[in-house]
């Protein structure tokens, strides 16, 4: 903790934001400064972020590369079995410490001059410090432990590392609060995750419109075709919607109900969604039940970009990454539990054609946020508008609702310091002035 | 006919399939219980089992072209697949085990013509008279990262 100054926040950029929930300034996709803003005020801010999973270094020396936003990290275990994490970044003269995504090492030495750094991220060794032959070198008064990356703040959740450069936040367990907790104690509490595989999906959109998706319970059953032709998840199913208090977390859960999958309300709104599609090799659905519950499908989210899903017998965690103003980096690793059987194995291959980058139920998420992103060029000055299930952003047992849409706007404005406005505009649709355009 | 100009023949037309279709004959390539799995060179080489596709029946392969017709949404694209020759690594009768060098160029709407993956093929084949089929086929891409989508097959 020595070296953590806490957050970087600079000042918010000179931006209103409407006071209503139900109304999202697409500038907020497209500006840089509000960009850059975010790097400081949130992924170098006052938040837990996911990192990566303890799966992923379990012996002493491991070592997993990963990111707190856009700056580069490792996460370590070092010999007292204990995880560290510190920035990527050489105190020297910046270059990365360590190259490879994964790997094992006793130290990290930078390719550059061989500035050496120990698993827990203090400089231990500087090359030719003393110089040669007494001349050159360090000047007397260098002192190796004040220089060194940025430690982070490290907290492990049932496997998941969350990191933080700030200290001005409180613990893991408050910053999720019980209902998440509980939530995520459900998928992952008392068993190990064995990785599965990692795949990596590059978004031509901004982070916050896969944020948006992600909480977007309305949308899944309408694009998603997969997810209601086989009764997965039906809008009518029961189940519900968890915001937490700050708006940022939530849950969107589902369970089986044989009597919704009967019902015409899909038929009843004339949507695409309502087909008569079969599979010719259904033992992609044959599943298990997860938990012991019948819970078929939940989807968890933690603010600023962290997934956890669970889908039939898919279960995942995605990270996700700014790039740029209209590029995201979406993480995916998919999970298996060392108590699986050969069987249950077979059904998480099988349904993880369900999700990732070709996924039935998931591919067009990839390409959504970019539909989005090139509908709204030219439109910065207009809005969003978020009004499914009302104006608030709390838990509900509908899903028919934008409550966790709106949850993360909340947490979202909080975060960059945008002073809600009442003369902003309000949401009232149709209001808008058109200039009729006439021909000559 | 020998393996090689057999394996050559039918990867031809297994890339012609899917540029050019009609896409529906794509699982036709395969035998019945088969084994296609697309993944990273990172995942192959750790030997981490899972697959942004993974199908072990012709009839999953069938479902993955009906649900691109019928269930999902994404942006017109087309492929246009580059294949180098095979490389032949064991021959035992009819079953040859090859790997061939690929990559992918895809053309999304109007756009520009883009490198969309590149990477090899690990596969066994059947191969009877002048018909090679494939048991497996391990499509290991070059990178880990899919830019915005993996709708039709590699």
């Amino acid at each position: 903790m020595d070296r953590l100054t806490g957050t970087t926040a600079g000042r918010a950029p000179d931006r209103s934001w409407p006071r209503s929930l139900t109304r999202v300034p697409y500038w907020v996709f497209q500006d840089e400064a509000v960009y850059r803003a975010e790097q400081d005020r949130i992924f170098h801010g006052p938040h837990w972020s996911y990192l990566c999973l303890e799966a992923e270094f379990a012996e002493p020396g491991d070592f997993c590369a990963t990111f707190i936003g856009e700056q580069p990290v490792l996460v370590t275990r070092d010999v007292d079995g204990e995880v560290y994490a510190f920035e990527n970044r050489c105190a020297h003269r910046g270059a990365l410490i360590a190259m490879a995504d994964h790997g094992k090492a006793r130290d990290f030495t930078c390719v550059y001059h061989a500035w050496t750094y120990n698993l827990q991220g203090d400089l231990t060794a500087v090359a030719f410090a003393e110089g040669v032959g007494g001349k050159g070198g360090m000047p007397p008064n260098f002192c190796l432990s004040d220089h060194g990356p940025r430690k982070l703040r490290i907290a492990v959740v049932h496997g998941l590392v969350f990191g933080t450069l700030s200290n001005d936040l409180p613990d893991i367990e408050e910053y999720l609060g019980e209902e998440i907790l509980d939530r995520i104690d459900r998928v992952l509490g008392g068993r190990k995750p064995v990785v599965l595989g990692r795949f990596a999906q590059r978004l031509p959109n901004n982070w916050k419109l896969y944020a948006e998706n992600v909480r977007d319970s309305y949308h899944a059953s309408i694009l998603h075709l997969f997810f209601t032709t086989f009764g997965i998840n039906r809008l009518s199913q029961r189940g519900a919607i968890i915001v937490d208090e700050s708006g940022g977390h939530h849950v969107s859960y589902s369970a089986i109900d044989r009597t919704a999958v009967a019902s015409n309300e899909y038929r009843d709104q004339k949507i695409r969604s309502d087909s008569e599609y079969q599979l010719a090799d259904p033992s992609l659905l044959e599943g298990f039940s997860e938990v012991g519950d019948d819970v078929t499908l939940q989807i968890l989210s933690v603010y600023p970009g962290f997934v956890l899903q669970q889908i039939q017998n898919s279960v995942a965690v995605r990270q996700i990454l700014p790039r740029g103003t209209d590029d995201t980096l979406l993480n995916w690793t998919y999970l298996g539990f060392e108590s699986d059987t050969e069987e249950q194995r077979l059904v998480r291959m099988k349904q993880s054609n369900l999700v990732g980058p070709a996924g039935y139920v998931s591919m067009e998420d990839g390409g959504i946020g970019g539909f989005v992103q090139r509908g709204i060029a030219g439109a910065s000055d207009e809005y969003a508008t978020l009004q499914m299930g009302g104006d608030t952003a709390e838990s509900s047992e509908s899903r028919v609702t934008e409550a966790s849409v709106r949850g993360f706007w909340l947490a979202y404005r909080e975060s960059m310091g945008f002073v809600p406005d009442d003369d902003a505009p309000l949401p009232e649709i149709g209001k808008h002035e058109r200039t009729r355009v006439v021909r000559a | 006919m020998d393996n090689q100009v057999a394996i050559a023949r039918a990867q031809a037309h297994y890339a012609r399939c899917i540029d050019d279709g009609p896409l529906e004959d794509w699982p036709m390539f395969f035998t019945e219980n088969c084994h296609y799995r697309v993944t990273t060179a990172d995942n192959y080489a750790r030997g981490l089992p899972a697959g942004l596709i993974w199908a072990d029946t012709r009839g999953m392969l069938k479902d993955r072209v009906s649900a691109l017709k019928e269930a999902n949404i994404y942006e017109p694209h087309v492929y246009r697949h580059m294949l180098g020759q095979p490389a032949i690594l064991t021959e035992s009768g009819g079953d040859v085990e090859s790997e061939t060098p690929f990559f992918v160029l895809r053309v999304t709407g109007g756009g520009p013509t883009d490198l969309f993956a590149s990477g090899r093929y690990v596969d066994r084949y059947r191969v009877e008279g002048d018909q090679a089929l494939l048991r497996e086929r391990v499509v290991v891409c070059d990178s880990k990262e899919i830019d915005t989508l993996l709708a039709l097959p590699l």
